[in-house]
């Protein structure tokens, strides 16, 4: 059955990774729905989060293909009570609309708070699930919605103490 | 300028210096480093971009051999011919644009077979890579599907390291082609040179470490199977497992049959030898599939000519799978029992846990079946005493003249099939076919390769009369550097392979796979090579024995049955055990 899962890639910092492990995605026809990546603890080696809609099964080989590529540590797909997870939005508002009050009480209430303000436009940063940051959308939309930009996943595995070790020793034995 | 003169520029000079590392050109640098890995001989075509490479090799002509071929696409087949008969790794060089987008097929397809083969391309020079210079193709994006690896080295100091990992990420583990594109300003810049194999990488596991419980499993399931079956794939011969393979066959008396590429492991004439696997394999190893209770796949990866229909293919067998690469389990046919290893790890850890046992009469089915295939098909294939010349009858002459001894490399189609059926291998790596793409015109550039690789051996390639043209300024580069290798062309004035489908599955409609035909005894007039053109089956004997009794390469012309076909046959997509005797 297609469902949301969120896929871990641990590669070496290497030109042209992202490439190869969207290919592998791509020949089998899997849609990228956020890719996220960035340096990890461990200097040199970079995390990929990526979302995507397929199955469990058909996940499982891309992981192992994805494997096979040199540069890559190891690669996980997670069912979605695996990982705790969040994406970030950044709303940009109308500066008018502080003028009315309530647009305040509605950035309190959703846990969400002012990054900047100017003389034309303010903005304002949101973290949660990929639902809530959208829904966030319309209750803004009355107050005069600018621009909306939103992250790919933020996923921490909740059983991966054991990777975080085993790539603290990758590092401690290249580093010998 | 001024600083060249007093920077030591050959080798000679700097060897003599009381520093240890001499300072050369990076194009230098990627010349030594081959040498540096026992490359002895390396196939290709120059041009600009790899202009400087090209200039440095002049030096080294006593220690390396570069054979010039006439297309970049050539230059991969024979890289792959050579390793796959050698067992070393094959080289090719190129130069940047036309050339480097010439290597793409061979590269897909040393790809697929898992051949080791470094190609090394020129590129443009760093400042102006991306800006659409001249020549310039972005050879790292287009080649990153089709590679085990690759990589662009922009900085002379890098070139040895790179050159290192190649090698070493080409010949380890699953074996397969790794391009490295060298920019011009590297190839022209000076550096230190040093050279340190490449003996490890951090992120990256060749050699998986065996679980012997998985082992003990394996071992389990064998000896309780009533109908045991080794599918010999192309990883027995990758590892060197088949001395492991045919004691491990022995001591349970468990029938052997092979993948295309697996072809050569196991002599033909063993008497656990059953035959063939896939779309055209022989008819007891295909429908047995069905019949089996435990099957052990060695370094096969259960491609879809082999399988027919998964649904259904060993619906009935646990499934132990002997892989060394973890992407390949479970991703066809699901695995009872996974050995992710070396074949020859596994196979020696098996053969100490597994009993001895007699399967006499599941031996006796294949052996019944054999006996229907054999006189509904061979011997009418292999004998016939009317009609025109056939393939199969060809083959048989060309397998008893050289006694299964030579390495026989074929091309794709109706010929290959029939040579893959009929020739009687005897020993290890004698099969050289493009397996995996099936890709037309492999086999006269690899069978150059093959011999450049073994010259000890005689290399006999069979060729169809479509095959033939689709790379036959090859025979320019096998006159030029004087490579022996026997050509045979089985010439049935079609693309008969496709003719055959179209007879089958098109109601006959044969669109576009009429040949007509050059005179092939003639075009290698022209390259200066000798030939004979046999039409009749009383010629055919004598033309193979001149053939082979000629020094030097050869071309032989037979005329074979326009319309024949191969069988048994699996349709596409459907089961194995649905195979088809006519
Ligand atoms: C490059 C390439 N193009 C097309 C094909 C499709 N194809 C497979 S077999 C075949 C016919 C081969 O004809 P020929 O060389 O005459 O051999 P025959 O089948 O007659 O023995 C073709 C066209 C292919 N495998 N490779």
């Amino acid at each position: 059955m297609q469902k949301e899962y969120t896929v871990t890639v641990y590669t070496e910092d290497r030109i042209g990774i992202t490439n190869r492990i969207t290919i592998i995605f791509t020949r089998r026809g899997i849609n990228i729905t956020s890719l996220t990546t960035a340096e990890t603890e461990i200097s040199g080696v970079y995390k990929f989060i990526i979302t995507v809609m397929s199955t469990r099964e058909k996940l499982d080989k891309v992981v192992g293909q994805i494997e096979r590529l040199i540069e890559i540590h190891r690669a996980f797909v997670h069912e979605e009570d695996e990982v705790v997870y969040q994406e970030l939005a950044l709303y940009k508002i109308s500066t008018k609309s502080l003028e009315s009050g309530d647009i305040e009480r509605l950035i309190r209430d959703h846990h969400a708070r002012i990054l900047t303000i100017t003389a034309d436009y303010f903005v304002i940063e949101k973290t949660g699930h990929q639902q809530e940051l959208t829904d966030f959308i319309k209750k803004l939309e009355p107050y005069g919605l600018i621009e909306y930009s939103k992250s790919g996943r933020v996923a921490i595995v909740k059983w991966s103490r054991r990777f975080h070790e085993h790539l603290k020793e990758l590092q401690a034995s290249s580093e010998a | 300028m001024l600083q060249k003169d007093v920077l030591p520029m050959k080798a000679e000079k700097a060897d003599k210096r009381l520093s240890a590392k001499p300072v050369i050109t990076g194009s230098e640098a990627v010349i030594r480093s081959l040498i540096a890995e026992g490359v002895d001989t390396i196939f290709g075509y120059p041009g600009g971009a790899i202009m400087p490479i090209y200039d440095a090799l002049y030096d080294f002509q006593d220690q390396v051999h570069h054979i010039l071929v006439r297309h970049e696409q050539g230059a991969t087949h024979a890289a792959q011919g050579y390793a796959r008969s050698s067992g070393k790794v094959g080289v090719a060089f190129a130069t940047s644009g036309p050339g480097a987008t010439n290597l793409v097929t061979g590269l897909a397809d040393a790809y697929m077979d898992s051949t080791p083969m470094v190609c090394i391309t020129g590129q443009v020079a760093a400042s102006l890579l991306g800006t659409d210079a001249f020549q310039e193709t972005d050879v790292i994006g287009i080649t990153m599907p089709i590679t085990k690896w690759n990589i662009q080295v922009t900085r002379q100091e890098d070139i040895p390291g790179a050159i290192a990992k190649a090698f070493y990420i080409a010949r380890s583990g699953r074996p397969g082609p790794v391009l490295v594109d060298i920019t011009k300003n590297a190839q022209v810049g000076e550096c230190e040179y040093e050279y340190v194999p490449c003996t490890h990488i951090r992120s990256y596991q060749p050699v998986p470490e065996l679980r012997l419980d998985a082992v003990k499993e394996a071992a389990a399931l064998i000896n309780s199977a009533k109908k045991p079956y080794l599918l010999v794939g192309h990883g027995v011969l990758l590892s060197g497992a088949e001395k492991e393979l045919i004691a491990l066959a022995e001591k349970a008396q468990i029938p052997m049959a092979s993948t295309l590429l697996g072809l050569s492991a196991v002599p033909v004439d063993h008497p656990l030898y059953v035959g063939l696997l896939g779309m055209h394999g022989n008819y007891a190893p295909n429908i047995l599939t069905g019949e089996c209770d435990t099957v052990i796949a060695v370094g096969m990866r259960f491609d879809d000519r082999v399988t027919g229909d998964v649904s259904t293919y060993v619906a009935n067998a646990k499934v132990i799978h002997i892989e060394i690469d973890a992407a390949e389990i479970n991703k066809i046919i699901k695995a009872d029992v996974a050995l992710h290893a070396d074949a020859k790890t596994a196979l020696q850890a098996l053969l100490k846990e597994v009993q001895p046992a007699k399967h006499d009469e599941w031996l006796a089915e294949f052996r019944a079946a054999d006996k229907k295939e054999y006189d509904k098909v061979q011997h009418n294939e292999l004998y016939p005493e009317t009609g025109e010349l056939k393939m199969a009858e060809v083959v048989r002459l060309i397998s008893e003249k050289t006694k299964g001894e030579a390495v026989l490399v074929t091309d794709v189609g109706q010929h290959q099939m029939i040579a893959s059926r009929y020739y009687r291998f005897k020993n290890p790596n004698t099969n050289i076919t493009s397996g995996g793409m099936g890709t037309m015109g492999f086999s006269l550039p690899a069978a150059m390769g093959a011999k450049m690789g073994t010259p000890e051996k005689e290399v006999v390639a069979v060729i169809g009369d479509g095959c033939f043209q689709m790379t036959l300024q090859e025979l320019g580069t096998i006159y030029q550097s004087k490579i022996g290798v026997k050509i045979v062309i089985l010439n049935n004035n079609f693309l008969g392979m496709v003719r055959q489908w179209q007879q089958l599955f098109f109601d006959k409609r044969y669109s576009s796979t009429e040949m007509v035909n050059p005179d092939f005894v003639q075009i290698a007039k022209g390259f200066f090579i000798p030939g004979k053109k046999v039409t009749a089956r009383e010629d055919i004997s004598a033309a193979i024995d001149e053939m082979l009794a000629t020094d030097g390469a050869y071309l032989l012309e037979v005329v074979v049955e326009k319309e024949d076909n191969v069988f048994p046959m699996i349709p596409a997509g459907t089961p194995v055990t649905t195979i088809r005797l006519e």
